[in-house]
Order: C-alpha cells, then sequence, then structure tokens
C-alpha cells in the first residue's frame, strides 16, 4: 500500500534538515529556508548557503489532529503547530511532550529527536525533529 | 474562442459497483450523446488514481475503454484544480490548431480506499509532503490552522462557520446529481466530529467518486446549448503554507480573478454566479472575500443573511458546491465548468439560477497553491 510506505532512500536524503535543522540562507537577500532550496523564494538569487537554524522558537499557529494519516495513528491526538524560529524562520512540526489541551500560541519551544513515522512492522522507521515545550 | 458543446455527468457518491473506467465512461458518452458529434482528441483530468487505484496512463485507459482506440489523448493533474488545468489545456489544442474538438473528462475513484487514514493520505499529496506531510500533517490539518487564523484575526466562532455548509446542503437538495441532497441542522454542524480542530467533519468535503465531462469546440455547434469561455485567471502560491505570509489572504485567488476579469473585458457586476472551491468552509469564506462579494472578515454574514443564496445578489454554488455536490477530486473542477455550462444555458433544473448568463469558476489545487478561475457565458 502507497501510503504506508516510505524508502530509506528518500528518508536519508532529507537527515540533514531533519536531524539538526540544516536549512537554508541566502547569500544575496539573507533569507532563511527549510528545507534548503536552490533558488531562493524570495529574490530568485541562486547563492543559498546552508546553515543550522536556531532549535528553539515559539509557536504561532497549531491544530489538534483527531484524524491522521496512515502511520501516524500511534501518535493521535497529536499538536502540528507552525513554528518560528529564533532567528524569523517558519517551519511545520509535531509538537511532543506535551498535552493537546495545554499547547497555546506563543509558547516556547525547543527541538528534539524523536520518532516520526513507521512504515509497517518491517518498514523503515524514521526520525526527525518534533519540539517539546521550553525546559528552562 | 472556445466553446463549451456538450456535456455529461455521472451522479456523484460511493459507486461501489462502478470502477475508474466506468465511470469515465459512462459521463463521456453522455457528453458525446449531448454534443452528436465525434471528437479528435481527449484530455483527462484526475488526481489519485495512481496511488488508490495504481493505474496512470488515463489518455489510453480512457480511450481503450470508450472505443476510441486511436484518439490522441493525455491526462493532467493539478490537484483539485485538474478539472480546471484539463480545459486550459484543452482550449490550448484548440486555439493552436491540434484539435478542433476536445473531450475533457474528469474522474475519481476514491473509495476503492476503504479507510479514513489512508485516504487521508492520499489527499494530503496535495501539500508538501517532504515537509509539511511527514511531520504528520495533512490537508485537513492546513484548512484547520487556516480556520483557527481566521476565527483568531476577525473574533469569529464555530457557530459562524455553520453558515456555509448549511447553505451548500440546502443547493444540494435541488441538485440532480449531489451527492449529499439533504438538509443541514444548525445542531448537526455544532455535534460535527473533530478532525483537526478547529475543522469538524461537516466543515468538509466528503470523500466522492465521479465523473464530470464536457466537450469543447472551435465552433459554437452544440444542438442543446453553447458557452463561450470568456477567458481564463490562473495563478500560483506556495504548496507549502508555512512560508506564507498570510493564512487568511490567498493572493493566488486575487491575481487569476483580475486576471480573468481584464481577459474577458467583463465589469465583475456581470458575472451571475459563482462557483467556488471550497474544500473547507473557511476556504469558502477566504474565496468569497477574495473575490470582492464580502469585506474581510465579513464572509459569514454574507452567507448568513442570504446575499450567497440562489435567488440572491451573488449566488455561491448553487448546486451545492465540494461540501455538499461532492468531491471526486480530480474531476471537480470538470464538474463546476460543466455546472456553470448548464446554467448559462438554462439546463440546471432545480438549481437553475434565474435568468444566469455569465459565470465564474474558480478550481482550487491543494491550499488555494493553484487556482484557476473561468469566465463562461451563455450564447
Amino acid at each position: 500500500m502507497w501510503a504506508y510506505w516510505q524508502s530509506v532512500p528518500a528518508h536519508w536524503r532529507e537527515i540533514p534538515a531533519r536531524y539538526r535543522l540544516e536549512g537554508g540562507e541566502c547569500q544575496d537577500c539573507g533569507y532563511r529556508m527549510i528545507p534548503r532550496e536552490d533558488i531562493c523564494p524570495k529574490c530568485g538569487s541562486r547563492n543559498v548557503k546552508p546553515i543550522n537554524l536556531p532549535r528553539k522558537g515559539k509557536v504561532v499557529n497549531y491544530t489538534v489532529i483527531w484524524n491522521a494519516p496512515r502511520g501516524y495513528e500511534y501518535y493521535t491526538p497529536y499538536v502540528i503547530a507552525i513554528i518560528e524560529l529564533e532567528d524569523g524562520t517558519r517551519l511545520t512540526a509535531q509538537l511532543t511532550d506535551v498535552e493537546p489541551s495545554d499547547v497555546k500560541e506563543g509558547m516556547e519551544v525547543e527541538m528534539v529527536l524523536r520518532k516520526t513515522r513507521v512504515s509497517g512492522e518491517s518498514g523503515l522507521i524514521a526520525y526527525s525533529y518534533k519540539f517539546r515545550p521550553l525546559i528552562k | 474562442m472556445v466553446y463549451i458543446v456538450g456535456v455529461g455527468l455521472t451522479p456523484v457518491g460511493n459507486h461501489w459497483s462502478k470502477s475508474l473506467r466506468h465511470l469515465a465512461v459512462e459521463a463521456s458518452v453522455k457528453a458525446l450523446e449531448d454534443y452528436g458529434k465525434d471528437v479528435d482528441y481527449v484530455v483527462v483530468s484526475n488526481m489519485l488514481s495512481g496511488v488508490i487505484n495504481g493505474q496512470e496512463n488515463l489518455g489510453s485507459y480512457v480511450v481503450s475503454h470508450l472505443g476510441k482506440i486511436g484518439t490522441p489523448a493525455i491526462k493532467v493533474e493539478a490537484a483539485g484544480a485538474s478539472g480546471a488545468a484539463a480545459s486550459v489545456v484543452a482550449q490550448g489544442l484548440i486555439s493552436s490548431g491540434a484539435a478542433e474538438k476536445v473531450l475533457v473528462v474528469g474522474v475519481e475513484k476514491m473509495t476503492d480506499y476503504t479507510s479514513l487514514e489512508d485516504t487521508t493520505s492520499a489527499l494530503s499529496t496535495a501539500i508538501d509532503s517532504e515537509y509539511e506531510g511527514f511531520p504528520g500533517g495533512t490537508l485537513d490539518a492546513m484548512h484547520a490552522l487556516v480556520m483557527r487564523e481566521y476565527m483568531k484575526k476577525y473574533g469569529v466562532n464555530r457557530e459562524d462557520f455553520s453558515y456555509f455548509p448549511l447553505l451548500m446542503h440546502k443547493n444540494a437538495v435541488d441538485t440532480p446529481h449531489a451527492q449529499l441532497r439533504f438538509k443541514l441542522k444548525p445542531e448537526s454542524y455544532m455535534r460535527s466530529p473533530m478532525i483537526a480542530e478547529p475543522i469538524t467533519l461537516l466543515d468538509l468535503a466528503p470523500v466522492s467518486d465521479g465523473a464530470a465531462a464536457i466537450v469543447l469546440s472551435k465552433e459554437p455547434d452544440g444542438p442543446n446549448g453553447n458557452a463561450e469561455i470568456l477567458s481564463v485567471g490562473h495563478a500560483t502560491d506556495t504548496i507549502a503554507i508555512y512560508r506564507r505570509e498570510s493564512l487568511t489572504e490567498m493572493p493566488a485567488i486575487r491575481a487569476a480573478f483580475s486576471e480573468a476579469l481584464e481577459r474577458a473585458n467583463i465589469e465583475r457586476g456581470s458575472i451571475d454566479l459563482y462557483n467556488i472551491h471550497d474544500y473547507s468552509s473557511v476556504l469558502g469564506y477566504i474565496t468569497t472575500e477574495e473575490l470582492g462579494l464580502a469585506e474581510r472578515g465579513k464572509a459569514p454574514e454574507l452567507f448568513k443573511n442570504g446575499g450567497a443564496d440562489r435567488d440572491g445578489p451573488t449566488p455561491v454554488n448553487p448546486e451545492g458546491g465540494l461540501k455538499a455536490r461532492g468531491n471526486p477530486v480530480g474531476a471537480t473542477g470538470v464538474y463546476q465548468i460543466a455546472e456553470a455550462f448548464l446554467q448559462v444555458t438554462g439546463r440546471a433544473e432545480g438549481a437553475q439560477v434565474e435568468g444566469a448568463k455569465t459565470a465564474l469558476t474558480l478550481s482550487a489545487g491543494g491550499l488555494a497553491s493553484n487556482v484557476i478561475i473561468h469566465l463562461i457565458r451563455g450564447v
């Protein structure tokens, strides 16, 4: 079944972004992005260099998912949030170590590496960034 | 000039006894019979047959089952805007002289995935699968983020979102090919199960099978009515919504609309009805705002006060829209154009907007990341 399956190389080549938030920074306009693009979405420059993005940020918007896609049922209900990192870069991520009802807009969060998706009983177990409430 | 000269629809619904090919052939035969002549090109629109039915190469697939082996045929995909995109390609074939008469057939067979998890995964191929889907995001979740932002920005509550599905269901009762032909009670909406907070089941289009076909020609030579495609407006936005400046504005809709008006050289006031892409209630609201039917944040009032009713000043989705006519995704855009064609030729039966001459259809792929507007006028 297609929806259940993810290949090893499809995950492996995204590892820099998924394990350590490696994104891109445009050397011409300064725009930062994840994943890194070859062409800056803001100014069209081809001069985009890899950069490790900050691991702390805040929740700017979120939703609690009750109807999960295949491979994510185990986590239901879980929170998908738009996170704004300390440098202003935004990304979509799952929250972890938090009750959905405790999530608030503006909540400070930090990146952790967590099991994200399991492709069946014999398939790949993919790890990637999730965000948890900041431990001070 | 390109004209719509024939139409054929299957009812939208759960067609357990019909396969992808049965649906495509049924709609195509109806459209060809309505037109009464043959075509020299076939353009198929679909989004999910590769994922759900394990079938691609839909050009040859459809002509093989339609008894038109030899006729050139291709498939066009643009998620929820696939049907409108197929029409765009067909118009290009005609304007360029590559074809004179083109059958555009949209088909989707979604119920061959029988679990909601798999259907959700399939639909979520319309968002960024590596950076929105992989963390666990879904198409519905992206609509939920937009709805939450809309509620916060304009101070509206869940009840304000009920006016949209209430009208869509009311309209679908009179639409012969609609999937959900029953009225909705306000209390049913408020009790609707949560999908992705604050989006509930009744905020979303259902899972649907269906096929719709239209015939396009360079002459208005249809025996049962003809409509001119006055113009097309087409624009895109980022596929991933976390890179957008605003979630409550859809600049691709604005851009496509102004392009369509300019190319058709008509005033917005001459549009008699709007057939829009309401995958969710909030997308329905924002779309009507971007089309200038309501001020920002005021779309709920438009729907509450009857402004969007079939006999109101600016009818929206007189057939029931995605919400209640149904959403066989890759076919939906063809349904929309077909419905507009029936309206402007006075053949929309119970869904007819009195005296409609000019119609707008707006199809959107992903979360309005690919927006195609058609302006259609009966001739």
